[in-house]
């Protein structure tokens, strides 16, 4: 609506002494993978209610730096703005978060001197604030995240569920694989492979998925498997998932910094998580060592 | 004969749906998408998805009274045929949904919870807290993953699709895509190409969807001589929170689950809303829409939202047009289970707490009901013939269009909760279509066809090439989209007037040139999405002018599409003759409004890069066209001389359809 485009400062903006008229924004750039980084300021004009997202469409738009160098457009992932895809993940004022739903006004308040992009650094850098988080979805692929049905044809509805089973489990399946918890993971390190001279696509991604099997699958993957093994239909196929679990980059590679939960966006137990997919996987092992 | 291949443009529900049922099926396939597909925008739909369901049905629903209930919202401007079907699948989808593991709200005795949507009497709605759209989604992602995990399905992510390739013969045989991080474009054999491309926000600027709702895809499509139907018809959603990027979507489930909408009797009141008593407040909906009270079409919503900001200057504030959505007289632990992935959204964008304090919201542009035409075949009982190739085809053989892109299911007006179950449904039914278009081709398509695909990438590859080469200095293109964006929110939302629409229409051909001369201030070969947003921006201009033009010929009200200067008023006389004369004319009126414009737009691209216009009759011989009368005033007596009409007709031995008829199969591009 034309109207709304008109609509000035309100709610969150009142309080402040004075609103700035600019402020300035410090970009931690990269023109391309293994390449090296560096810091660009950009100045970006006040306007109530903007969040990162708009700040970078703003610079975007201008393509200037504070001192006047013409540039390229800072490259950014986003997607639906309301914080429920995940695409926008990066480090806003050194803090894991989407940029869609950090808002200008909290940030100034924060830190008044100005606002600081920098990409994940747990995942390798495409370009600027562009992150490659393929590992993150290879690893829902490794722990099978899926209910194994037998089609898709009409087979009636699916079994009865208790309002506390829905209640458990739908925290859980709101994780939209953004990768906070991973970057705030200690024990989550960056694997970044480059293709070798010679190697086809296809070749080069067999040997990326076969690394990022060998290491930590993170809290976000380890949270799906209770979610899919608490389902009376996943249950089913629970061993599955819980031999992932015990493989290596699994559950045992967790260190307990627990700093997952305090970063999670959805405010999903992933701590809780963990805990039960350490009981789980203790008694997997166990019966599959007497089972021998 | 080699393997053939399917290439799905487009990871939301519908391309989702249609991937994991041609595995199903056997068939390979690729899909490409501009984001991971689990981001894909289905994710912000919140509210649920409709079907009739076992405690319904015995409060006297079935899936007829679904269907009528999408036909009469949608003011009976789609083929009533696939919406039959539609209707008949929805208890059939939501089971396989809940077999997908979808966490649904369930009620004591552990079934499926329901709840009421607009445009329905019944609780039809089943949701999974107010995230169904992203439960949905994940649920398909998950069992598309297992099909990749197996080698079934190949995924492009972070690719763009450039086009379509077409050989001599017009059929479709592959498409061009572009890698969004090297900038390599590559042709891709396919066999069959599926739109599911979603919708074209971003024509508007800003509305609720998604950054990659370029329209993009759709416009390509269209531009390679797709037909394009009921482009003017875009639906403005009542209620979303204004922001600076976008205008975040405020779900009609907030309404469904007893929100209430009101704005202080006294202009601007500037009272903490909560200190204005009940007799102050100015319940709008509710006391003019007694039967449906806050959930009313949602067409109908967004204009008394619209005009009691506008003409009776009630904004809720001074210098921004607002409403109060309120849904503090609810008990908290009710909305936190219900809807507290949308208060959630309120909280951490507003920085106000929805449970305590009435939400501020206003219309935003939400969906397109238009979109890529599509044909169907229909079975003698008004059904769809399932597996027919016929059905999602667009006019070019070989390629079909699914979900928001297409524009079939939802008229003139879509239904809240209809949308994940057009886009789950249309996805479904592609697959079998799209199996037997795949048995009826003699070789693969990527057999002896080298050139073809040779000069398709090397026609991108120029395309691309010219505008990296551009000098600069020219136009910004961030800044012309901004200016297309209020141009045609300006223009084609709320409310159409057809000099202002005859304005947006030359504007709009100036910004096209403007983005003609626009330069990049990137020119580089990696990752470069100045070049893929210019790209983006270049195309919105077909469907925008589609938009306009078809609008502006469309004098007439219909669903979304409201031309005040076209709109039929209400029964005035108050003696009883007089107000039965009255009706009888505006029956008259009404039928004679029928025979012109109950058809659907059909527009194609020229040559000269203007939309051209026809129109195609529509299938009403399932339920008789009636006349749409949420609210209106003598809206009873309007009524009863319809149905006197239509008995008199019947008994004459006709359909009892007032209006043009026509079975399937005259559609305009049915081949």
């Amino acid at each position: 609506m034309t109207q709304t485009a008109t609509h000035s400062a309100h709610e969150h903006t009142n309080g402040h002494a004075a609103e700035p008229r600019t402020f300035d924004v410090r970009i931690l750039r990269q023109d391309g993978p293994g390449e090296a980084s560096y810091w660009e300021r950009h100045r970006v004009a006040y306007e109530p209610d903007m969040n990162v997202i708009s700040v970078l469409q703003r610079i975007a738009a201008q393509s200037e730096t504070v001192d006047g160098r013409q540039v390229t457009p800072v490259a950014w992932d986003c997607n639906c703005l309301e914080e429920v895809c995940g695409a926008c993940t990066m480090l806003v004022n050194g803090r894991t978060r989407q940029a869609c739903s950090a808002l200008v006004d909290r940030l100034l308040d924060e830190q008044p001197d100005g606002i600081e992009l920098r990409p994940m650094s747990k995942f390798p850098v495409v370009r600027d604030l562009v992150v490659n988080r393929r590992r993150l979805f290879r690893a829902l692929e490794k722990i099978r995240a899926w209910i194994p049905v037998d089609g898709y044809y009409e087979l009636g509805p699916g079994p009865r569920q208790s309002t506390d089973q829905q209640r458990t489990a739908y925290p859980l399946s709101e994780c939209m694989s953004c990768g906070c918890c991973l970057e705030a993971c200690p024990q989550y390190q960056k694997v970044e492979l480059r293709p070798r001279d010679g190697e086809t696509a296809e070749d080069f991604k067999t040997r990326e998925d076969a690394t990022f099997d060998r290491s930590f699958i993170g809290a976000h993957a380890i949270s799906q498997v209770r979610y899919f093994n608490s389902n009376p239909v996943g249950k089913m196929s629970a061993d599955v998932r819980l031999e992932a679990l015990v493989a290596p980059g699994g559950i045992q590679d967790c260190g307990n910094a627990q700093n997952c939960v305090v970063v999670c966006p959805k405010h999903i137990p992933l701590t809780t998580s963990i805990g039960w997919a350490g009981r789980a996987a203790t008694v997997y092992t166990i019966k599959k060592w007497f089972d021998k | 004969m080699a393997d053939q291949r399917v290439m799905i443009v487009g990871g939301g529900l519908a391309g989702l749906a249609a991937a994991m049922k041609l595995a199903e099926l056997g068939v390979a396939v690729d899909l490409m998408s501009l984001t991971p597909v689990k981001r894909s925008h289905s994710v912000c739909a919140q509210g649920g998805i409709n079907s009739v369901n076992a405690l319904t049905r015995q409060q006297g629903d079935n899936e007829w009274l679904h269907f009528d209930d999408t036909v009469y919202g949608g003011d009976f401007l789609q083929h009533q045929p696939p919406v039959k079907e539609m209707a008949w699948w929805g208890p059939k989808i939501i089971d396989l949904m809940d077999r997908l593991g979808v966490p649904f709200n369930r009620t004591e005795e552990g079934f499926r919870d329901q709840r009421r949507f607009g445009g329905t009497l019944f609780k039809r709605t089943a949701f999974a807290g107010a995230t169904t759209g992203q439960q949905l989604l994940y649920a398909l992602d998950e069992q598309v993953r297992r099909w990749e995990s197996e080698g079934k399905i190949r995924k492009f992510e972070f690719w763009d699709f450039l086009g379509p390739i077409l050989d001599d013969a017009g059929v479709c045989r592959g498409c061009v895509g572009q890698d969004l991080y090297s900038m390599e474009i590559r042709a891709f054999p396919a066999d069959a190409v599926i739109v599911a491309s979603g919708g074209a926000g971003l024509i508007f600027g800003r509305s609720t969807m998604s950054m990659v709702c370029t329209g993009g895809a759709a416009s390509r499509c269209y531009q390679a001589g797709a037909r394009y139907g009921n482009a003017e018809f875009v639906q403005v959603h009542p209620t979303a929170i204004p922001g600076a990027d976008k205008l975040r979507l405020m779900s009609e489930s907030a309404r469904g689950e007893g929100g209430r909408v009101w704005v202080p009797r006294k202009p601007q009141d500037s009272r903490d809303p909560r200190q204005i008593p009940d007799s102050e407040r100015y319940y709008f909906l509710e006391e003019r829409y007694p039967k449906y009270g806050n959930l009313v079409p949602r067409d109908i919503a967004t204009r008394e939202i619209f005009n009691v900001c506008t003409h009776e200057g009630l904004s809720v504030e001074h210098d921004r047009l607002c409403v109060y959505l309120d849904l503090t007289h609810l008990p908290r632990e009710m909305l936190d289970l219900k809807l507290g992935g949308i208060l959630e959204i309120y909280e951490k964008f507003q920085g106000v707490d929805p449970r305590d304090v009435p939400m501020k919201i206003f219309p935003a542009v939400h969906y397109f009901m238009g979109g890529l035409w599509v044909d169907y075949e229909r079975t003698a009982d008004g059904g769809l013939k399932l597996g027919s190739p016929r059905n999602q085809q667009t006019s070019i053989p070989g390629l079909y269009a699914i979900g928001e892109c297409d524009y079939q299911y939802h008229g003139a007006n879509r239904l809240g909760a209809n949308s994940l179950l057009s886009c789950i449904f249309s996805g479904l039914i592609v697959a079998p279509s799209v199996q037997t278009w795949l048995k009826s081709q003699s070789k693969a398509a990527g057999e002896g066809r080298a050139t073809l695909y040779d000069q398709a990438l090397k026609r991108e590859q120029a395309r691309h090439d010219a505008l990296l080469a551009r000098s600069g200095g020219g136009e910004n293109p961030y800044l012309v989209h901004h200016e297309l964006g209020q141009c045609m929110t300006r223009a084609a939302t709320v409310v159409r007037y057809n000099n202002i629409l005859d304005e947006a229409y030359g504007e709009v051909q100036e910004f096209e040139q403007r983005a003609g001369r626009a330069s990049l201030s990137d020119t580089g070969s990696w990752t470069n999405q100045n070049v893929v947003f210019t790209k983006a921006l270049e195309d919105m201009f077909p469907l925008a002018k589609a938009i306009l033009k078809g609008a502006r010929l469309r004098d007439e009200c219909r669903g979304a599409h409201f031309k005040p200067d076209f709109a039929m008023p209400g029964i005035a006389a108050t003696e009883p003759a007089a107000r039965r004369r009255e009706a009888e004319a505006w029956c008259d009126r009404f039928e004679e409004n029928n025979r012109r414009f109950l058809k659907s737009t059909i527009s194609e691209h020229g040559a000269d890069g203007e939309p051209q216009i026809s129109y195609e009759e529509v299938d009403t011989t399932l339920i008789p066209p009636r006349p749409r009368l949420y609210g209106l005033v003598g809206a009873e007596v309007i009524e009863e001389v319809w149905n006197q009409r239509q008995a008199r007709r019947k008994a004459a031995g006709g359909d009892g359809n007032g209006a043009t008829a026509k079975p399937a199969g005259v559609a305009a591009g049915a081949h």
